[in-house]
């Protein structure tokens, strides 16, 4: 009686109900995330900002405010200019070498008929593995500095003297270390992604090709796989180096004694070691939170250069 | 005829080429599976040999008989325990991962599925802390749960890793492809948007949940960086600090850090060998950022 009665008015009233209901609705299924994005990475970003202006040492409230002298502190310290140099050095081994042979890998896995999921399952499982455990087996036994390690057991059946591994700046074979512990544990990764983008090419291209004339092999591979990978190639380059430039596991856990100034970790210290050291070390957290937003300008400058001369290049071909 | 032979024998070279090909793909794979598995191997050698064995000059391929003083030695340390850290990693590592995907598939149906006026806003405002990557920000973020009181707590390992706005965009992608006729008929039956979403949604997602799930799982079990910077207390270290303290232990037993290796990895390795399909298709989706 009473509904038929409001049938008139009921288009607005409903409709506002709906529409406060359904805004309630979205923030009970959202609001928890929102809510934690919020407290844990905005409010972090803008007090760590704040903090980065003021004097913070042994305490995370800001004292004194200092200005921009912890970003001058922090960029005219040689040892934060050496960590960047140092991503630098390591990004030209690892970005690369990471390409390569994760494409090489899926090729192989992808041109096999039998035991495709055996090869790719073994080379997927390092990811399994943390670079803790990994950074261990590599200083402690596979490039151990005395002969039982594995690397100078195998040069001693060549004839080769053992080589101490990672105690030495020169010749600088910790790169060595550091660049294979990381390629064991992330090119399987990688190579999921390349085997998921081959699996994308549509067989009838290179049939296609085989009809006119092409042959198997590098011209195939040069026409149609490796333009048709573009979109995978471009993000596997993009991921390997924003990962590179946040490593910190394997270069403190190969290179740290634990025991201050006679570590080895003075040897290669990316951004983010020699930050951990600035704030966690030294409880300096004003230059700590300095140093960190010279790194998030880096990596956005980065993010941004390299989305633009992909882009470009996309919007020309 | 004299075209038949010719295509004939010409065939016949492709065909030979085509198998020295395969054999040298076969060869290549074998050789470099070698590789990938000589850690594995030399993890397990070492947890199994006796100390004097492993730091003799000759290598000793296999530990035969297999010595169990690793594990009694892995167990008799007293400084970092391999068994708390265990136990601590898989409280840390589960809630994580529960939290983490009920929270973000949350957050993902309600961006791709509630009317919401403001609603791009409130995507964008996710998509931007996409740009910054969590490891570079640990310094700001400690400076806050500091100042919290959560330093060596587990609230302050596991709480700020439950918030990923990565994972709420792939849920909300995978959202807006779900069919929203099986949506609108719940609807029509008279369930409400929790009704539809547990009900309809939720059982038809199974596999993207695990998929997410087990990434985020193996990421929180295998954390270096903000276990080390927040649990300064040996209470809350997890196995991977107990592990990397072993490395600058004053004393180093080979055999028991191996042996502790060789246990942390153990949990995963089974995970990976049972759950490869959900891990592949989560490294897919993990793969599309950049």
């Amino acid at each position: 009686m009473s509904v038929m009665a409001s049938t008139p008015s009921a288009p607005v009233k409903p409709k506002s109900n709906t529409r406060l209901r359904n805004t309630l609705t979205f923030w009970a299924f959202v609001g928890p995330l929102a809510l934690g994005l919020l407290v844990f990475v905005y409010i972090p970003i803008v007090w760590g900002f704040i903090i980065s202006f003021f004097e913070a040492r042994q305490t995370v409230t800001p004292s004194q405010f200092v200005g921009l002298t912890n970003y001058v502190d922090m960029l005219t310290d040689p040892n934060f200019v050496k960590a960047l140099v140092t991503f630098l050095i390591f990004a030209v081994f690892i970005v690369p070498t990471t390409f390569f042979l994760s494409l090489a890998l899926a090729l192989l896995v992808n041109n096999t008929t039998k035991g495709t999921s055996f090869f790719r399952t073994v080379f997927f499982l390092p990811t399994a593995c943390s670079y803790v455990v990994a950074s261990m087996t590599w200083r402690m036994s596979i490039f151990n500095g005395l002969p039982f390690g594995f690397a100078n057991i195998v040069l001693g059946w060549l004839g080769v003297a053992p080589i101490q591994w990672i105690n030495k700046p020169d010749p600088p074979y910790f790169w060595i270390v550091l660049v294979t512990v990381r390629l064991w544990l992330q090119l399987g990764f990688y190579m999921i992604l390349f085997l998921a983008g081959l699996q994308e090419i549509d067989r009838a291209l290179y049939e296609a090709a085989l009809v006119d004339g092409a042959k198997r092999g590098w011209q195939t591979f040069r026409h149609i796989t490796f333009p048709l990978l573009r979109n995978t190639s471009v993000s596997i380059l993009l991921l390997s180096l924003i990962a590179a430039f946040q490593a910190f596991d394997e270069f403190y856990n190969v290179l740290s004694t634990g025991v201050g100034s006679s570590s080895n970790i003075t040897l290669a210290r990316p951004p983010l070691v020699y930050i951990y050291q600035v704030a966690m070390a030294d409880q300096n957290y004003g230059r700590g939170a300095a140093g960190a937003f010279i790194l998030v300008a880096i990596i956005i400058a980065v993010t941004i250069v390299q989305g633009r001369l992909f882009g470009l290049g996309r919007a020309e071909a | 005829m004299t075209v038949n032979t010719q295509t004939d024998t010409g065939r016949r070279v492709i065909d030979r080429s085509e198998r020295i090909a395969i054999v040298l793909n076969y060869a290549l794979l074998i050789f470099l599976s070698i590789i990938f598995l000589i850690p594995f191997y030399v993890i397990l050698r070492n947890a199994f040999l006796p100390s004097k064995l492993i730091t003799a000059f000759d290598w000793t391929w296999l530990p035969m008989p297999p010595s169990t003083n690793g594990w009694r030695d892995l167990l008799a340390n007293t400084n970092a325990n391999i068994v708390d850290g265990l136990r601590n990693s898989l409280v840390i590592a589960i809630l994580q991962t529960v939290g983490q995907i009920a929270i973000c598939s949350f957050a993902g149906y309600g961006l791709a599925r509630i009317p919401f006026k403001y609603s791009n806003i409130v995507f964008y405002a996710i998509l931007v802390t996409l740009m910054i990557p969590g490891a570079v920000t640990f310094v700001p973020l400690f400076v806050l749960v500091a100042s919290f009181g959560w330093i060596s707590t587990f609230q302050g390992l596991i709480i700020p890793g439950l918030f990923s706005g990565f994972n709420t965009f792939l849920f909300r992608n995978f959202f807006l492809n779900f069919p929203k006729e099986l949506e609108e008929a719940g609807l029509m039956d008279g369930l409400d948007h929790f009704g539809v979403f547990f009900r309809l949604v939720l059982p038809n997602s199974m596999s993207v949940m695990m998929s997410l799930g087990v990434i985020t799982f193996i990421g929180a079990w295998n954390s270096f960086l903000w276990p080390l910077v927040i649990g300064q207390r040996s209470e809350t270290w997890t196995v991977q600090i107990v592990l990397s303290t072993f490395m600058t232990a004053q004393t180093v037993n080979l055999p028991a850090i191996f042996m502790g290796a060789a246990v942390s990895i153990l949990p995963l390795v089974i995970v990976f060998l049972f759950m490869q399909r959900y891990i592949v298709e989560g490294v897919k989706m993990s793969g599309i950022k950049g």
